[in-house]
């Protein structure tokens, strides 16, 4: 870390000061939650739910045994998730390790999937900033056009907010026109106080997006979660003007669970971040769930599983 | 992001927003008859003098179905036929056996609990959604609860000897029909005491209906009987002279000519009625949750709720954040069918409730208070009120001092927490108060100061029947639920 402690003060009072963070009481957080999950879709709103929930999608394998055969399988699906289907969008991005990039930039062609890498010492994030950086950059260079990072949360939690603050706007700085996604693995954070704090943080820091989880920990995305952060990302519009995405990741497997995520989204957000740009779902196993969803509306009947291509 | 976005197939949600299609529930399982006659002594019984009034469905302002209006010889016949049950069947049952009817009457409400809630919403304009999570299951837990205490008094009051007081007349109100008619059903049941329970006249549907539920729970005639009817019906029951005790669930007016009748007559009384409940926020507070604690607190059953937090109390250093936020929250309230399960807030109860909300919403804006009202649609026909924010209130203003009972909140502002003391007891009401800080020890500070029965923290609306509920000052004395509830139910020897 090149900047002097008192570099870092300086900047957290001109950038966190002004900022105001309020706490989140948890009972009624998860009761406003559970409200909102219980809206009643229908017919051509479920269906316009399903095919946004496709064109939100971050695709996604994050494993050790991730080879260029099956990132290339899941290219194929990203473009064209339903062959039988053409009205089925492609999903926004897929997401893959650095490794994969180029992998995912030969088979993506001119397609307009996005190609989305967590980089930096992804999960943890405990490496030195410098090996991070460098592992951001690289990423980019490969083709990534959106970077998903993790937020140091050793830092964090030992209440050194300058320099998890610090790291994420070296990281900003590495991605170069590459969009940023801060991961707070708010499984990991202890309650939705510190989601809330930790939202702001890389906000102000210069997150592009914040997201809830890496999908490595017991706990990943969760509707009160989510919640808690699409309020923070309203009250740092509120208090900057400055608009930022949300991406919810973690074993959201099922179409139900994609539309109560759209509806949190929308009754606190806004129509404005029902679009890919503001909003997405990172997930692997989702897309066959919402395709079934989408085929059972348009037949009226449930299709065998094996109607779906598992890549 | 940098990348060509594909033509969507469908409507581009980040236009329209999502549209919710309405969800309407079923009526199907509700089976009205066209008439509804009165339910004394096990049998339905048509009125003496064949007074019929009808119901009408608050949404649409259909007629639902005909009822009975019980004259002063009809009410004198359900007082002799609870005074011969009380006599003959109820007071000498064992406890353990009076307790098992209620268990059966609280599964029975549960198994029917949908058809219950439709009903609750047809007849009364409240949206489905809180009939089915809120009215029925606290209506259950209710009879549940007291069922639980009849064999147990003798331990709920060790060495008093309690005894049922006899006859109880039991005046219920519009805004939770069926609820409040648990409320007050069983703690008289489950101590001993038989009851003529006289519903709303715009509401007397699911008390009606209840009748049924007696009837196939088996409950020894006599025991429960039901006169619906207006304010007339209501005024001989309570000034029936074979009634041993009233309970009263309504306005504050009512009350004090129900006090009147009963003053020197010996026989006991209990009063729970209207209120203008503050709900305070402080500058710690959790905001966004305080917000969504704010429009729960006001705008739950369309404000038809005597301890709704109808004075918003914010503290200066928040009050324009806290404004901000409530303002563009009311605006994603959904107005409209009471039936659809995505309303939040359904129809008010009746014109002439509608007219006074009208009516006090307009001296609000002579006195020179703020008005900001929900621009969200409501529907063509039926009644309906838009949720509605007052800013710029003083103490003086009536909105600020009158209860309104309706979608309608008065926000005032406060520095001190000395300060939001004074100016929320400083009413002629006592029901409920909230509290909104992340500070403990600030939370315990107020309630000891709040002259209110009920104070939240951090919530609001939010019952439990162990929990008494019951108000200071004009909102009525005697407490409902729990073991305090019991008391009013029984003759107790000696002192504590």
């Amino acid at each position: 870390m090149s900047s002097s402690t008192s570099g870092v003060v300086a900047r957290l009072a001109e950038q966190l000061d002004p900022i105001r963070i309020t706490p989140v009481d948890a009972v009624a957080l998860e009761e406003r939650a559970a409200a909102l999950a219980g809206r009643s879709v229908k017919r051509q709103t479920k269906a316009a739910l399903l095919d946004l929930a496709i064109r939100c999608m971050d695709l996604t394998t994050l494993e050790g045994a991730d080879t260029p055969g099956k990132v290339r399988a899941m290219c194929a699906k990203a473009m064209r998730p339903d062959p039988s289907d053409p009205t089925a969008p492609p999903v926004a991005a897929v997401c893959v390790y650095p490794e994969l990039v180029a992998t995912a930039v030969e088979a993506l062609g001119d397609s307009g999937v996005g190609i989305a890498s967590v980089a930096g010492a992804f999960p943890a994030g405990l490496s030195s900033l410098d090996v991070r950086v460098r592992d951001i950059a690289w990423a980019v260079e490969q083709g990534a056009t959106e970077i998903d990072i993790v937020l140091n949360r050793s830092a964090f939690l030992s209440g050194e907010f300058g320099r998890a603050f610090d790291e994420i706007v070296a990281s900003k700085a590495a991605c170069g026109t590459a969009h940023l996604k801060v991961i707070l693995e708010t499984g990991e954070l202890g309650g939705y106080d510190a989601v809330r704090r930790a939202s702001m943080l890389a906000m102000a820091a210069g997150a592009d997006f914040v997201k809830t989880s890496t999908g490595k920990v017991g706990v990943n995305a969760t509707l009160p979660t989510a919640l808690c952060m699409a309020e923070a990302i309203r009250d740092f519009e509120d208090q900057t003007g400055r608009i930022v995405g949300l991406k919810v990741a973690g074993g959201i497997r099922t179409a139900k669970q994609s539309w109560q995520y759209l509806v949190v989204v929308y009754e606190t957000l806004g129509a404005r971040w029902l679009t890919p740009d503001l909003f997405r779902l990172g997930a692997s196993s989702l897309l066959n769930d919402v395709l079934m969803q989408r085929r059972k509306l348009a037949t009226g009947a449930y299709q065998r599983l094996d109607d779906f291509t598992i890549d | 992001m940098t990348r060509p976005v594909p033509v969507p197939a469908s409507p581009d949600l980040a236009v329209t927003g999502i549209e919710y299609a309405p969800a309407p529930e079923s009526t199907d399982i509700v089976h009205l008859r066209d008439r509804y006659d009165l339910w004394i002594d096990g049998r339905w019984v048509a009125p003496a003098d064949g007074g019929r009034m009808t119901t009408v469905n608050p949404a649409t302002e259909e007629p639902l179905a005909e009822f009975a209006v019980a004259g002063a010889a009809d009410v004198d016949a359900a007082v002799a036929a609870a005074r011969a049950a009380f006599h003959d069947r109820w007071a000498p049952l064992a406890p353990s056996e009076r307790a098992k009817y209620l268990y059966r009457i609280a599964r029975i409400l549960q198994e029917r609990s949908r058809e219950f809630a439709v009903l609750e919403t047809l007849d009364g304009g409240k949206p489905i959604k809180e009939s089915r999570d809120v009215d029925l299951p606290l209506a259950a837990a209710h009879l549940f609860h007291h069922a639980g205490w009849a064999d147990k008094l003798e331990y709920a009051f060790p060495g008093r000897r309690p005894r049922p007081l006899g006859v109880v007349g039991q005046v219920i109100p519009w805004n939770f029909p069926l609820l409040m008619a648990a409320w007050k059903l069983a703690p008289a049941l489950a101590t001993g005491n038989t009851v003529v329970l006289k519903p709303a006249e715009t509401t007397p549907l699911t008390a009606l209906l209840l009748a049924e539920v007696f009837e196939e729970a088996g409950l020894p005639p006599g025991v429960v009987n039901i006169v619906t009817g207006a304010g007339e019906t209501g005024a001989a029951l309570v000034a029936h002279p074979g009634v041993d005790k009233v309970a009263f669930t309504g306005s504050t007016d009512v009350g004090k000519q129900i006090q009147r009748t009963l003053a020197g007559t010996g026989r006991r009384l209990t009063l729970e009625l209207g209120g203008k409940a503050a709900n305070i926020v402080f500058e710690d507070a959790a905001i966004d949750q305080a917000v969504e604690g704010i429009v729960n607190g006001i705008y739950f059953n369309q404000g038809h709720v005597c301890c709704a937090g109808s004075r918003l109390l914010v503290q200066e250093s928040v009050a324009e954040l806290v404004v901000a936020k409530l303002l563009r929250r009311i605006q994603t309230l959904r107005v409209g069918d009471p039936l659809d399960k995505n309303t939040d807030v359904g129809a008010i109860n009746s014109r002439p409730q509608l007219e006074k909300i009208h009516e006090l919403v307009a001296a609000g804006v002579a006195e020179g208070a703020t008005m900001h009202q929900s621009a969200c649609p409501l529907p063509e026909r039926g009644l309906f009120f838009p949720p509605t924010v007052f800013t710029d209130v003083a103490q003086s203003h009536r909105v600020a001092r009158e209860e309104i009972f309706g979608p309608v909140l008065s926000v005032l502002t406060f520095r001190t927490a000395e300060e939001a003391v004074t100016k929320a007891n400083n009413t002629s009401y006592g029901l409920s108060a909230g509290i909104w800080t992340e500070k403990g020890s600030r939370i315990l500070w107020m309630a000891d100061r709040m002259k209110a029965g009920v104070v939240w923290a951090n919530t609001f609306n939010r019952f439990d029947p162990v929990s008494p509920f019951g108000g200071y000052k004009e909102s009525g004395f005697g407490r409902e639920g729990g073991l305090h509830g019991l008391e009013p139910y029984l003759h107790l020897e000696g002192a504590w």
